[in-house]
């Protein structure tokens, strides 16, 4: 039994499925991430999480409690919102203790908790502003407060962070993280952000269009995507797709626009046995080097970031990019070869998207 | 919770608005004179009312004060509105003159005009004592000019209103579409006449609501002014109601006008209360 | 050089309407101070000789309403015990509907605020019969508190349109951060969207107290003897077919009734303003 049991949750508005049967299990402790693009339902899931609103059918569970039907406050959870939500006629000290007041905490009590939090967040010199005089990064550390404050069993955070500059996101990212590996309080994450996912995320859950495309560790999203959307979801640049001729599914090697690709031995096993009406090849950026032998092609573009360089080459594969470590010998307008090791690349059916092999 | 505490509210609402318009609509259908008698007469009322020669005036007053009144109260309202835009130093001093008069009772107004129009001793008076002795201005006992003058003061009060709205919407305008058109070349006149002018409908709609629906309402002015008279030259639906109702036992042709005067304002304001209520979520 | 002309013409026209505005509050203040012989021997424009009170002397506790002649004072004091209760009534039911309206939003509950809505744009002419039927079964119909129901009932459905469009500018995430704090709905209510009302809560008192004050409709159906509102008694004073008409008695007595909502006018201004146009701009 987990610290939140979610259970073929659906949701429908009228004729309109916005969640089309959602099962995740999530750890005691663990801080779970729902990634995906706008309208793919993952703010609708958090909200009946914190049960803001109900689901048509399916149930809910926070440790052995079915609460799939029970009241926002009678659920012992506390919640980040998108533009924070802190009660502007309150100072910050109040608005960290206002939940504590609802549930009739003594004055003294409160006030501990106020300051153990305002400790753990530096935020002790703020406790007499209200909101209208604080920052941005300052008032997430507010709403982050007033959150803690709570001790409660499940943490749900929805786009904390997106509406923080740049910089800053970077920051809060990794408090947020520091705060988590302190507490150890299973935390919800909602954010659209695939890099926020990955360096947050102890597991992962890729959502799109009310249903879950997979459910897996960083690691096991980026590595081995179960399908195109996520593979082309997570990991920037995009990785590289690579459409393979209808002509050459079945035969001894595939080919894309007529050239050749070398597959593993695994790969082709599992082509075998699982034959696929149409094909896609995705290779990540990262894994096609720069160099002077296998595909050549003319340099159109070079991007560099700094630590990297992203190289986009025209090949007759179709136009792919290549991320090099740290600066290009090379100029726009240059023949360069590409290659990559078959292991790297990743075979995906068209007709439903899956990871084949 | 919610639904509890609004009920009571609701319900009062209810029954008032609509169980009264009703209970109106039983007494118009009646032959209710001094008081109600139910005894249903159909169409009867509804007939005389519009047989009477007294709310054929009151009709064509309303038609001839309603258009005045919202012509010159919207073209003066948005005269002074684009001319206070123009970086007055005094704006705000302009402002609170020009808006004064909606703060008076629409009986201190009529009360006040009713002065100035003495035929006698007000503005006839003052204009012949400057020389020109063959003035004249006894609009307010002419039976055929009286109603004009419940035009000017009613124009007089409600301009400023219309002024501050469309100041508002004026000063609402996105400054970079006007940069743009400068940018553009556009003189300044032609911007506000294709560009601002424009962009002000909404709140001409609902400006022109408002004034309309002051117009249809408009007692207080008339009475004040000149009690409908001379003899009832000047009277308007809602005085006759009025009249009909409390002075001369006429319950059930009372009753009647009134559902007219309903159903006029109820064919603008329903369509435009849907259109609001269904676009703006 | 047509910078100056133009600059010249827009004050000009300025000017003039301020003047169109202006003079006949000058006409009411000066003729209310001249005595009836200055105001048959002058003119509208011309001066009071002195700052002579006597005519606001008379119009405030002698001067005849119909057969009563006792001025305009019990008038005034029967508006004022009309319009305390109604306006803090109104205003109190309806920032409630207008918080219901809009943060806890339910099944047709937008057709349920369209059709009190209605209230606010319909012809009073339709509800005088009935509610003066009404009003006579509970013994109320000359009586000050029959007013005050029949203000409140109507004075509803704009008070909940006022509240109901400012509160629907706060975001939904306050009361949601409040639902998971534990607040329930009138914890809520007092706690956090009070407190933010301010601004429309004097908009909509201003609002409410110019409007029922400046009423007569109303005054002049459902009140009689003792209970008449202020509207009622100026009116009745201004056009008593009496033998002598004094009409500087009639002007301050016209002016008397204006000072309260002039008086908030000129405080509060800016306010009143604001109310004006959050009222109808927003339909």
């Amino acid at each position: 039994m987990g610290a939140l049991s979610i259970r073929n949750v659906r949701k429908s508005f009228g004729t309109v499925d916005i969640l089309k049967g959602i099962d995740i299990e999530v750890e005691e402790g663990e801080f779970l991430i729902l990634v995906g693009p706008s309208g793919c339902g993952k703010s609708t899931l958090l909200s009946m999480i914190a049960g803001l609103d109900v689901p048509t059918a399916g149930s809910i569970h926070i440790g052995d409690r079915d609460v799939t039907h029970e009241l926002p406050k009678d659920r012992d959870i506390a919640m980040v919102f998108q533009s924070y939500a802190l009660y502007p006629n309150m100072n910050v000290a109040q608005n960290i203790s206002f939940a504590l007041e609802m549930r009739k905490v003594p004055k003294a009590e409160r006030a501990a908790a106020v300051q153990r939090v305002a400790t753990m967040l530096q935020i002790e010199h703020l406790l007499d502003r209200k909101p209208g005089q604080l920052s941005g990064g300052q008032r997430q550390r507010v709403a982050m407060g007033r959150a803690l404050a709570r001790n409660p069993k499940l943490f749900l955070f929805d786009e904390p962070l997106s509406n923080l500059d740049a910089k800053l996101r970077v920051e809060m990212r990794a408090e947020i993280k520091l705060l988590h590996q302190r507490t150890r309080t299973t935390t919800v994450y909602v954010t659209h952000d695939q890099v926020e996912a990955m360096t947050l995320g102890d597991r992962i859950a890729v959502m799109r269009d009310g249903m879950v495309q997979q459910f897996g560790t960083p690691d096991d999203i980026y590595t081995r995507p179960a399908t195109r959307f996520v593979a082309e979801f997570i990991g920037s640049p995009a990785m590289n797709m690579l459409p393979v001729d209808v002509a050459s599914l079945g035969a001894e090697a595939l080919t894309v626009q007529g050239t050749s690709i070398a597959l593993s031995a695994e790969q082709q096993a599992a082509l075998r046995r699982q034959p696929a009406a149409g094909l896609v090849i995705g290779l990540r950026p990262e894994r096609v080097q720069l160099g002077d032998r296998g595909i050549a092609g003319r340099l159109t573009l070079l991007e560099p970031t700094g630590p990297d360089t992203y190289a986009f080459v025209d090949t007759p594969l179709g136009s792919l990019v290549s991320r090099v470590a740290g600066t290009v010998t090379q100029r726009v307008g240059d023949v360069v070869s590409l290659n990559w090791d078959a292991r790297d690349l990743h075979l995906f059916d068209t007709a439903t998207d899956a990871r084949v092999g | 919770m919610p639904r509890l505490v609004l009920a009571p509210s609701f319900a009062l609402a209810f029954v008032f608005i609509y169980g009264l318009i009703a209970w109106n609509g039983v007494l118009s259908f009646s032959a209710s004179r001094i008081l109600p008698n139910y005894e249903f007469v159909g169409w009867a009322q509804y007939a005389t009312l519009f047989a009477s020669e007294r709310w054929g005036v009151a009709l064509q007053n309303l038609a001839i004060f309603s258009s005045l009144f919202i012509g010159l109260g919207l073209g003066l309202g948005l005269l002074l509105a684009i001319l206070l835009d123009q970086k007055i130093r005094v704006e705000g001093t302009l402002r609170t003159i020009y808006l004064y008069p909606m703060a008076l009772s629409f009986i201190v107004t009529g009360t006040a005009w009713k002065w100035i129009l003495n035929p006698g001793l007000g503005l006839e008076h003052l204009v012949q004592g400057w020389g020109w002795s063959s003035f004249t201005f006894d609009w307010l006992v002419n039976p055929d000019r009286a109603i004009y003058t419940v035009v000017i003061a009613g124009v007089w009060q409600s301009a400023g209103f219309v002024m501050a709205l469309f100041l508002a919407g004026l000063r609402g305008i996105d400054d970079s579409i006007i940069k743009a058109a400068q940018i553009d070349g556009a003189s300044l006149p032609r911007i506000y006449w294709r560009v601002i002018i424009p962009s002000l409908r909404p709140v001409f709609f609902s400006t022109l609501l408002v004034l309309a629906h002051i117009s249809i309402k408009s007692f207080d002015l008339v009475m004040a002014l000149t009690a409908g008279g001379p003899g009832f030259a000047t009277d308007v639906p809602a005085t006759f109601m009025y009249a009909m109702s409390f002075s001369r036992g006429q319950i059930g042709l009372g009753a009647a006008s009134a559902t007219v005067m309903l159903a006029t304002v109820a064919a603008i304001v329903v369509p435009y209360l849907y259109s609001e209520l269904r676009t703006r979520k | 050089m047509k910078n100056t002309f133009n600059r010249f013409a827009i004050w000009s026209v300025l000017l003039l309407f301020a003047a169109f505005f202006l003079l006949p509050l000058y006409v009411m203040v000066a003729t209310s101070l001249k005595d009836m012989a200055e105001v048959r021997d002058g003119n509208l424009l011309s001066l009071p000789g002195s700052l002579n009170f006597a005519a606001w002397h008379k119009a405030w506790s002698q001067a005849c309403t119909g057969t009563d002649c006792g001025g305009l004072q019990p008038f005034f004091w029967n508006s004022t015990l009309m319009v305390v209760p109604a306006v803090l009534i109104s205003t109190a039911l309806g920032a409630v509907n207008g918080y219901v309206f809009s943060k806890w939003k339910f099944a047709y509950s937008e057709l349920m605020f369209g059709m009190m809505l209605f209230g606010a744009f319909m012809p009073l002419q339709v509800v005088l019969l009935p509610m003066s039927q009404v009003l006579g079964w509970f013994n109320l119909a000359d009586s000050i508190w029959g007013l005050v129901i029949v203000h409140v009932l109507v004075g509803l459905a704009t008070t909940t349109l006022f509240f109901r469009n400012y509160y629907v500018s706060l975001p939904d995430e306050l009361v949601r951060a409040a639902m998971l704090d534990g607040a329930g709905f009138w914890r809520i209510f007092w706690r956090i969207v009070l407190p933010l009302s301010t601004p429309i809560l004097v908009v909509t008192l201003i609002w409410q107290f110019t409007q029922i004050w400046n009423d007569f409709l109303f005054g002049v159906v459902f009140s009689a003897g003792d209970a008449k509102p202020i509207t009622v008694g100026l009116n009745n004073m201004a056009n008593t077919s009496s033998s002598v008409k004094e009409y500087n008695v009639d002007m301050a007595a016209a002016m008397i009734a204006a000072l309260p909502t002039l008086a908030i006018y000129v405080l509060a201004g800016k306010h009143f303003v604001r109310g004006l146009t959050a009222g109808a701009v927003k339909g």
